[in-house]
C-alpha cells in the first residue's frame, strides 16, 4: 500500500449514520420517562401526573411496587385473620420491624457504594450487648453512645482493611460475620450480668424505647409540629428556585405531598392512641420507636441526599473511576460509610435489646443481616450501587415485618415465615428488573 | 520543511483564530496572547528501556486548536499522560506561561489548569448532569449541598458553550446520547477553571450528529480562549477544526505547524513514515508529488 492510498480509510473513518437523533414521539416520551425528577420538568399538576405516569412505564417505578405490595400483603393476612390490623398487632408490628428497619439503613449507607456489610447483624447485636452491660454501672445514654461507638469502630475497622487493601467487602464482613458471632459469646460470658449465656436489660429507659409510648396529645403535638416544619420547608425551597428562574413544582403537587405525608402521621397516631390495652389496663400513645426510627430516617435521607458526603456515596457507586478524578478521597468516603454501617447496626441491635428485654450470645445475627439486606432490596435499593434511599429500607423493614408476624398470627411455622420472606425478596427483585427492562441500558 | 523538534519555527498566534477568543476571555487565557500557553521542551519519557517519547518540542498557543496525530503506538497517548501530570518526563521539560513547571500528579495539572476529557471515565451514569458537572466542587449553603446555586451555575456554564442539544439537566447521564455525554465531560472539564483542555479522542464512539455537536464544541473552547489540545485519528476533522497540527511518530515529533501547511495526504505520510517530501519550505505543499512518497514505508 502506498501513503497515498492509507490517506482514503483513514480520511474517511468515523462516518457512520446510527446515532442521529431520534425524533419521533415515543422517542420523545421515552426521554422524558428517563428524566430526572418530575417536578423539574412540569409545570402543572396534570403535565406533572402524565410525566409521572410515563416515568412508571419507562422503568422509574421508585417506590409504588413496595408500597402496593405491603398493601396487598396487609389485605391478604386481614382476610386470613380479622385480628391482624387490630392496634396490639399493628403497633407489635411497628416495633418489631424497627430493629429490621434500622439495620436495613446500615446497610444502604454500604450498597450505595456498591459494597455489602455481612456482618451488621452481629456487629449491632454486640453494640446492643455494650450498651446493656454498661447501663448496669452507668446512666442510660452514656450506655448507648459506648454502644454505638462499639460498633462504630468495629464498622471503621472493616472499612479500612476493605479500602485499605482493596479485598473484597463480601470476604472482610463475612470475616466479621463469623468473628464477631464468637466476639458475641465471649462478651456476653465475660459481662458477668444475668445467666444462661444472655445479658438482661437494667435500664427502664431503653426497654421503654419499644415498650413505651408518647401520651396521646404527644402524638399528635409532634405530627403537627412535624407536617408544619416540613410543608414550611418544602415550600421555601420551591419559592427559592423560582427566584432563581428555575422549574420548580407546581404548588399543588407540593401540597398533595404535604397531604399525603400528614394523612400518614395521622394514620399512625390514630392506631397509636387506639386503647390496646387488656381489661381494665389502659395502654394508648404512639411507641417511642415511631418518632426515634423517624429521625433517624429523616437525618439519614439529609446525609445521602443534602450532603457532600452523601453526594459521593452516589458518585463512587455509579462510577468510582470519576469520582477519583473529580478529586473525591473514595478511601476516606467508603470507609466512614463503614463507620456509619456500623453505628446504624448498634442503633438496630439497641432496638433488639429493648424489644427483647436481653440479648442472647444465642441470637442468629446472619439472619437479621438476611433481612436488613432483604428490607433494603425490596425497598428499590441497588446491590450494585448508585441507587437506592433511606426511606427503601423502611418500606422494606415494614414489609419483613408484616409478613413476619402475619405468618405467626396465622399460625404457621417459623420455617414457614423464612421461605415466604424468600418469595417476597425474589418477587421484589424481579418486578424491579422486569420494570426495568423498558429502561435503554445504561 | 517544518522537520523534527522544529517547532520553535512557528510563531505561535501569527494565524488562526485567536483574537477572537482574546477578547472575550479578558483577564483568561488569551491575556499573554503572544506567547503559548504551554511549551514543550525535547520532551521524552522512558518505561525502562523502551523510549516512547523523544525529544519532542511543541508549543500550545491559547485560543487555538492544536491537533496531535500519529499512529498507534506513536506516542500520543504517552504524550498527554505526560501533560496531564499522570506521568512525569524522563527529560526536557514544561513551560507553562513561561514558567518551567514540574508536574507530579494529576491535581498539580488541575491546579495551573489543565484539564483531560476523558472519553468515558469522567461521568457517573446515575447522577444527573448538574451533580456530575459539580462533582468535587460542590457548593454548600448552610452546610447542605446548595441545588439551586450548583444548578444555575451548571446551566450557566452549557448556555456559554452553547449546548442546547439537552432537554434537562436534571436528567441521568446514563440517559444520553454519546455526544451529549461528551459536551457535558466538556462543560466539566471548562467549569474548573480549565486554560487548556485535552481531548482524548471525542469523537470515536460518535454519528455523524453527535460528532458535529462535539467538533462545534472544541471551535466555541478555542474561540473563548481556552488552549484546545486533540487527540483524533479522523484527518477529516482534524482539519476541520485544527489551526495548528503536530504529528507524531514513533515517538517523536515528525512535524509541527499551522494546519494549513498540511494536507492529508502529506499527514498520512508523516504518521507512517515519519517524513513527506510534499511538505514544502515554506510549508507549502508542492504540486504533483503523489509518486514521490512511494516506496518510503517501513
Amino acid at each position: 500500500m502506498t501513503p497515498a492510498d492509507s490517506g482514503q480509510p483513514l480520511g474517511d473513518a468515523g462516518v457512520a449514520v446510527e446515532d442521529s437523533p431520534p425524533a419521533d414521539a415515543s422517542e420523545q416520551q421515552r426521554q422524558i420517562a428517563q428524566a430526572g425528577a418530575p417536578e423539574l420538568i412540569a409545570d402543572s399538576v396534570g403535565e406533572y401526573a402524565r410525566i409521572w405516569f410515563l416515568r412508571l412505564r419507562g422503568g422509574e417505578s421508585g417506590a409504588l411496587p413496595v408500597v402496593l405490595g405491603l398493601i396487598a400483603i396487609v389485605i391478604f393476612f386481614q382476610v386470613e385473620n380479622s385480628k391482624f390490623l387490630s392496634p396490639t398487632n399493628l403497633v407489635n408490628l411497628i416495633v418489631l420491624a424497627a430493629a429490621i428497619i434500622l439495620l436495613g439503613m446500615a446497610e444502604v449507607f454500604v450498597l450505595l457504594l456498591g459494597e455489602i456489610d455481612l456482618s451488621v447483624g452481629f456487629n449491632g447485636i454486640i453494640g446492643g450487648v455494650i450498651t446493656l452491660w454498661a447501663a448496669y454501672t452507668l446512666p442510660w445514654w452514656i450506655a448507648v453512645l459506648l454502644g454505638l461507638a462499639a460498633s462504630a469502630f468495629i464498622g471503621f475497622v472493616q472499612g479500612i482493611i476493605t479500602t485499605g487493601l482493596g479485598l473484597p467487602s463480601f470476604v472482610v464482613t463475612l470475616a466479621g460475620l463469623l468473628g464477631l458471632n464468637g466476639l458475641l459469646i465471649i462478651l456476653v460470658q465475660h459481662t458477668g450480668h444475668g445467666a444462661g449465656g444472655s445479658i438482661s436489660n437494667p435500664s427502664n429507659i431503653i426497654f421503654d424505647l419499644t415498650a413505651g409510648s408518647l401520651s396521646p396529645l404527644a402524638g399528635w403535638i409532634v405530627l403537627v409540629v412535624l407536617v408544619v416544619l416540613a410543608g414550611v420547608f418544602m415550600i421555601l425551597k420551591d419559592r427559592r428556585r423560582l427566584a432563581s428562574g428555575l422549574v420548580a413544582p407546581p404548588l399543588g403537587v407540593t401540597l398533595l405531598k404535604i397531604g399525603v405525608m400528614a394523612a400518614a402521621g395521622i394514620v399512625v397516631v390514630l392506631i397509636g392512641n387506639a386503647n390496646r390495652g387488656l381489661g381494665l389496663v389502659t395502654l394508648k400513645g404512639v411507641p417511642w420507636v415511631v418518632p426515634v426510627v423517624l429521625g433517624v430516617l429523616l437525618l439519614y435521607t439529609v446525609l445521602t441526599s443534602r450532603t457532600r458526603f452523601g453526594r459521593y456515596l452516589y458518585a463512587i457507586g455509579g462510577n468510582a473511576e470519576a469520582a477519583r478524578r473529580a478529586g473525591v478521597n473514595l478511601m476516606r468516603v467508603r470507609t466512614l460509610a463503614f463507620t456509619l454501617c456500623g453505628l446504624t447496626a448498634a442503633m438496630g441491635g439497641i432496638m433488639l435489646a429493648s424489644q427483647l428485654d436481653s440479648l442472647g450470645s444465642d441470637l442468629n445475627g446472619g439472619q437479621y443481616v438476611l433481612f436488613a439486606v432483604a428490607a433494603a432490596v425490596i425497598g428499590g435499593t441497588n446491590l450494585f450501587g448508585g441507587r437506592g434511599k433511606m426511606i427503601h429500607a423502611l418500606l422494606g423493614g415494614l414489609v419483613v415485618a408484616t409478613i413476619d408476624s402475619g405468618l405467626s398470627i396465622i399460625g404457621l411455622s417459623a420455617a414457614a415465615t423464612d421461605i415466604v420472606t424468600a418469595i417476597v425478596l425474589l418477587a421484589a427483585v424481579t418486578i424491579d428488573k422486569l420494570a426495568r427492562r423498558n429502561r435503554p441500558a445504561s | 520543511m517544518v522537520a523534527a523538534g522544529a517547532a520553535d519555527g512557528a510563531r505561535p498566534g501569527s494565524s488562526g483564530r485567536a483574537p477572537s477568543g482574546t477578547s472575550s476571555a479578558g483577564t483568561g487565557p488569551g491575556a499573554d496572547a503572544g506567547r503559548p500557553l504551554l511549551r514543550l521542551r525535547a520532551l521524552g519519557k522512558n518505561f525502562g528501556p523502551v523510549q516512547a517519547l523523544a525529544q519532542v518540542s511543541l508549543d500550545i498557543p491559547a485560543g487555538q486548536v492544536t491537533a496531535l496525530v500519529g499512529d498507534n503506538g506513536a506516542g500520543k497517548s504517552t504524550l498527554i499522560k505526560t501533560i496531564a501530570g499522570i506521568w512525569e518526563p524522563s527529560s526536557g521539560e514544561l513551560i507553562w506561561q513561561g514558567r518551567p513547571v514540574r508536574l507530579h500528579g494529576p491535581a498539580d495539572a488541575a491546579g495551573l489548569g489543565i484539564a483531560t476529557v476523558y472519553q468515558d471515565l469522567a461521568l457517573a451514569d446515575n447522577l444527573d448532569i448538574v451533580q456530575n458537572m459539580m462533582l468535587g466542587r460542590e457548593k454548600l449553603r448552610y452546610g447542605l449541598l446548595d441545588e439551586t446555586s450548583m444548578e444555575l451555575t451548571a446551566k450557566q456554564t452549557l448556555a456559554d458553550l452553547r449546548v442546547t442539544t439537552v432537554r434537562n439537566i436534571r436528567q441521568p447521564v446514563g440517559s444520553l446520547s454519546g455526544g451529549q455525554r461528551q459536551s457535558v465531560a466538556v462543560a466539566k472539564a471548562v467549569m474548573a477553571d480549565a486554560r487548556l483542555v485535552i481531548m482524548d479522542e471525542p469523537t470515536a464512539a460518535l454519528g455523524v450528529t453527535q460528532t458535529e455537536l462535539v467538533l462545534s464544541l472544541i471551535e466555541r473552547l478555542a474561540g473563548r480562549g481556552h488552549a484546545v489540545l486533540l487527540v483524533s485519528h479522523n484527518l477529516n476533522e482534524v482539519f476541520r477544526v485544527a489551526d495548528r497540527l503536530a504529528v507524531l511518530y514513533l515517538g517523536r515529533l515528525a512535524a509541527a505547524g499551522p494546519a494549513a501547511e498540511f494536507d492529508t495526504q502529506s499527514v498520512v505520510e508523516l504518521m507512517t513514515t515519519g517524513a513527506s517530501a510534499r511538505v514544502g519550505e515554506n510549508g507549502k505543499v508542492s504540486e504533483p508529488a503523489s509518486a514521490r512518497g512511494q516506496g518510503r514505508e517501513g
